[in-house]
């Protein structure tokens, strides 16, 4: 499908994550853009920690897309965020699954709120840390328990554990 | 897939279809049910839903007919216990989450979940657990959506995809979250979104302007043709309590398919305008009086008695039938009146002797998919016939190049190569391409061009533009821009030569019911079948200005439908008799009218319609007509009678139109004309603007226009431009610019537009702010109001 006159709406995008897009681009044949479109919505996570609908417009612009086939990708997966609320610089993930759960994972989490002063799902006010409501195992049950902050996963955790990774965070 | 068929088992039945083609679409056609939702016969697999599951031999479970390629031999079952219970556990699952509202949906009775479920449905569920609750969303004024009653289906998403060539709905979320929307607020703006209704198996998307005014059961189905564009789509009209309550397709695969545009769906909301004439009227002395239809007749044919013929014009509006357009030109021509002409938008016309009779399409709707090469000009058939260009859609994605010229950047829903001129530089750019055409075939310059191309060069580009209309099936397609162009005979001129250089065909995309009005003869040069009058009438526009002119008779016409209002409402002002035979009359005609005749709908006569493939179409009258609403062919028959005129006696349409069958059998419905001596090549005047004023897509006719759903997907009106310009006169996004043409002016807000060449503004026709206006592709003063 050809969309026309969406190129204005794709200058919102940095130098930088074009070049992020442009390089996942040239790694599949050239009518097929929309291969890009999980790597050019990574790009944007790490620039604005969360998805705004004028980003992904603007990627939806730049790869040629229908904007609602970004909407659908970017809701889809847990790991892409698309509420404001939801970004900030650490995203953590505590799993609360059966392995994790019967290991002390309630009590993690509740460590994390009383230290952060949030609930699960919001972040705090000077946009650190993100305390993301984890649904599904993260297939690390051998740790347990265990969360992710970022990309890293941290496993056998005590609350002390926990407060020394989270202090060592910028 | 090959073509041999291979034979294959169902049910014990043995049934032959190609093989790797799908069960279900064998089983359908061998008329076995197989239940389903997500399937549907013109949109991609999805098999989603699962309902549709069927137990195959050697198969260790049940298999989805809609995804199950057929292989020869294969034994299938669509009713065994294993099949049924399959079959009863996926209606089990789809129930979870379903509201169960049938009593407050406007599906029901109709819907394909309800009625699967009567099948396959248990009395009772085991699911105890909260349902989901999805929350409605507002996409637009065409679409209700109630999005708890959507079973993810996918048919609307894969709709807008595949066949509206924009998608805008889609499945965001997963799992329990899952949900079909446009995720952030937004109106689905597709011209044929209606069709997604249809589609959808459950009451998640519903029409907006029929909700809640009738339910299936109490509705009468009636065979009808749309009449608002050359296409003449096929429809269902469904009334009850003798009020039309909706419009639905009604499946023709020659013609529309099994879809419509938004525009024949909707239409029918006009219907109930308040400016609707239920009573003949006078006006005397300033103030209107109603009258009886033989006082109002009797004055009728008195004033066409009393007046001299060239005092007398007479327009007729390009939706009217067949029917109607014969009996108005007998009637005038029986008075001897020869101003009559159908063509009101178009302002050109200097050819006009020496172009076919009537032109259409010159070949079928659906060889148009066939073609391999599409050349539009002054065409924008997304808007101008919705359901043409859909096959024009399947043609590109087949693999035909679609190149365009037209005086704005168009969003075509399909890949197209445009040239983008402003209106009076298009003929030049079609002078290229001729003159390109020419140099391949090796042929000489007919001498009526020969001016126009000496001053042109050849590019690189317009050789190969060129060399796609080479193509075995290569077509060229005159628009609506192109007919209304001030230069329109030089463009059917250059296009003519263009076709026959590089042998492709040459076709038009004429308006509504316009080939019938000009085989009839409602024009002032030529009669019935084109027989060429030796003394020609004025044709419109000269009509209009004619000083001669006392009285004005307008059939199913109003301002708006109109090249120029400007000139048209100065002349109706000035006439000292305007009668008026149409179904409304706005303040506006109040006002420039003296005598108003009520008349009929499509939906309230019988008539027939011409489309652009040359097919004529019969309908019938659905409704009675309102208060004293008289069909328009009888009123016109009776005038005929009145002014004792011969042959004036028909007792049905269906007689008439035998007669025009045999009449009109011998006109050929060509497109090449002959070619006049020098083209005609209009100057732009300095110091002014163009303007590109083509007819917004639900602003086309008087039914249309006052449809207020339809009325309610226009943007307000607004002048735009390119930045350029903008920057040349100082004028930003949102200030209100001045615009002049002729001696009235308007004030519109400015938008940036990037799709409008430098040098013009894209002002549209056919609405309230252009009646002040003048030429709808004419020269226009724009300043900083
Ligand atoms: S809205 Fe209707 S057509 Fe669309 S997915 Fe839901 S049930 Fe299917
Ligand atoms: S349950 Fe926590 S990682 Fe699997
Ligand atoms: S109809 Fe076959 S899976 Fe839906």
């Amino acid at each position: 499908m050809t969309v026309t006159d969406t190129s204005d709406k794709a200058v919102l995008l940095s130098a930088h994550e074009r070049a992020e897009i442009d390089a996942w681009l040239a790694r599949y044949p050239a009518d097929q853009r929309q291969s890009a479109l999980l790597g050019a919505l990574r790009a944007v996570m790490h620039e604005d920690h969360y998805l705004s609908v004028p980003k992904m417009d603007a990627v939806a612009a730049y790869l040629g897309l229908p904007p609602i086939a970004v909407y659908e990708v970017a809701s889809f997966y847990s790991m892409y965020e698309t509420d404001e609320r939801a970004a900030a610089r650490h995203s953590i993930s505590v799993c609360t699954n059966i392995s994790c759960m019967l290991n002390g994972a309630d009590e993690i989490v509740a460590h994390i709120e009383n230290k952060l002063g949030i609930r699960l799902g919001e972040s705090t006010p000077d946009r650190k840390f993100y305390l993301k409501r984890e649904e599904e195992c993260l297939a690390a049950c051998c740790g347990a328990p265990m969360m992710q902050v970022n990309h890293v996963y941290y496993t056998e955790l005590s609350p002390e554990k926990v407060d020394s990774i989270l202090d060592g965070l910028e | 897939m090959s073509d041999e068929l291979v034979s294959f088992e169902v049910n014990g039945q043995t049934l032959q279809a190609r093989p790797g083609s799908m069960l279900i679409a064998a089983t359908d056609a061998a008329g076995i049910t197989v239940p389903r939702f997500c399937y549907h016969k013109k949109l991609s697999v999805a098999a989603n839903c699962r309902m549709c599951l069927v137990e195959v031999e050697k198969a260790p479970k049940p298999m989805p007919a809609c995804a199950t390629p057929i292989m020869a031999g294969m034994k299938v079952w669509t009713n065994s216990p294993k099949a049924r219970a399959a079959q009863k556990d996926v209606m089990e699952f789809l129930l979870i989450n379903h509201p169960l509202d049938c009593p407050i949906c406007d599906q029901g009775g109709e819907c394909e979940l309800q009625d699967l479920s009567v099948g396959f449905g248990n009395s009772s569920s085991e699911y105890v657990e909260i349902k989901r609750v999805v929350r409605e969303k507002d996409i637009g004024p065409l679409i209700e959506t109630a999005m708890t009653r959507c079973i993810h289906c996918t048919r609307c998403v894969r709709f807008g995809e595949e066949i509206a060539g924009m998608r805008e709905l889609g499945a965001t979320g997963r799992s329990q979250y899952t949900e079909i929307g446009t995720y952030v607020a937004k109106a689905v703006t597709s011209e044929l979104s209606g069709n997604m209704i249809d589609v959808c198996p459950v009451g998640a998307l519903t029409a907006k302007p029929s909700r809640y005014t009738a339910r299936p059961w109490e509705m009468r189905s009636y065979d009808s043709i749309a009449p608002h564009d050359c296409v003449g789509s096929n429809i269902h009209v469904h009334t009850a309590r003798g009020k039309v309550i909706r419009v639905v397709p009604r499946e023709n695969e020659a013609i529309n398919e099994c879809w419509i545009a938004d525009r024949d769906r909707f239409s029918y909301e006009g219907l109930q305008s308040q400016e609707r004439l239920l009573k003949p009227q006078i006006k005397r002395d300033g103030h209107w009086k109603e009258v009886s239809w033989q006082e109002a007749l009797d004055t009728v044919s008195g004033i066409l008695r009393k007046q001299l013929a060239f005092n007398i014009a007479a327009f007729a509006g390009p939706s009217s039938t067949l029917e109607e357009f014969f009996l108005f030109q007998k009637l005038l021509r029986g008075l001897n009146i020869k101003n009559i002409d159908h063509r009101l938008r178009q302002v050109d016309f200097s050819d006009q002797t020496l172009t076919p009779v009537a032109s259409g399409l010159g070949l079928s709707l659906a060889e148009l998919e066939q073609q391999q090469a599409i050349f539009l000009i002054g065409a924008n058939p997304r808007h101008d016939q919705p359901m043409l260009n859909h096959r024009i859609r399947k043609a590109s994605i087949a693999g035909a190049k679609v190149l365009a010229l037209n005086p704005r950047r168009l969003a075509f829903n399909y890949a197209a190569e445009q040239i983008v001129a402003a209106p009076l530089d298009m003929v030049t750019e079609l002078a290229v391409l001729v003159k390109a055409a020419l140099e391949a075939a090796n042929q000489a310059v007919p001498n009526a061009l020969a001016e126009l191309l000496a001053k042109v060069e050849v590019s690189a580009g317009a050789r190969s533009q060129v060399a796609l209309l080479k193509a075995p099936n290569a077509l060229i397609l005159l628009g609506q821009m192109a007919v209304q162009h001030p230069a329109f005979s030089s463009l059917r001129s250059l296009a003519s030569v263009l076709a026959q250089a590089t042998g492709a065909k040459l076709g038009y995309l004429p308006e509504a019911n316009s080939i019938a009005a000009s085989l009839v003869g409602v024009l002032p040069h030529r009669e019935l079948a084109g027989k060429p009058l030796a003394e020609p009438g004025l044709p419109v526009n000269a009509a209009l200005n004619d000083k001669n002119l006392t009285t004005v008779v307008l059939m199913n016409a109003e301002l708006d439908d109109f090249a120029n209002p400007q000139q048209t409402l100065k002349a109706l002002r000035t006439a000292k008799h305007v009668i008026v035979l149409a179904p409304f009359a706005d303040a506006q005609a109040r006002e420039y009218a003296t005598v108003l005749l009520p008349t009929s709908t499509f939906v309230e006569t019988s008539g027939t319609l011409i489309n652009a493939e040359g097919l004529w179409q019969s309908f019938k009258g659905v409704v009675t007509p309102p208060g004293e609403v008289r069909p328009l062919w009888k009123v016109l028959r009776v005038l005929g009678n009145a002014l004792n005129l011969p042959d004036f006696d028909y007792v049905e349409t269906s007689e008439i139109a035998a007669e025009l069958k045999l009449e009109l059998k011998t006109v050929p419905l060509t497109a090449i004309g002959e070619l006049p001596e020098t083209l005609l090549v209009t100057k732009q005047e300095a110091s002014l603007m163009q303007r590109i004023g083509d007819v917004p897509i639900y602003r086309t006719d008087a039914l249309v226009r006052r449809a207020q759903s339809l009325q309610a997907m226009l943007s307000s009106p607004s002048v735009r431009m390119h930045g350029a310009d903008m920057d040349r006169l100082g004028i930003n996004t949102g200030d209100l610019v001045r615009l002049g043409q002729g001696e009235s002016y308007v004030q519109l807000p400015a938008e940036l537009d990037g799709a409008v060449p430098a040098g013009c503004v894209w002002v549209q026709s056919g609405t309230e702010a252009a009646r002040a206006l003048g030429s709808a592709f004419g020269s226009i003063m724009v300043d900083k109001g």
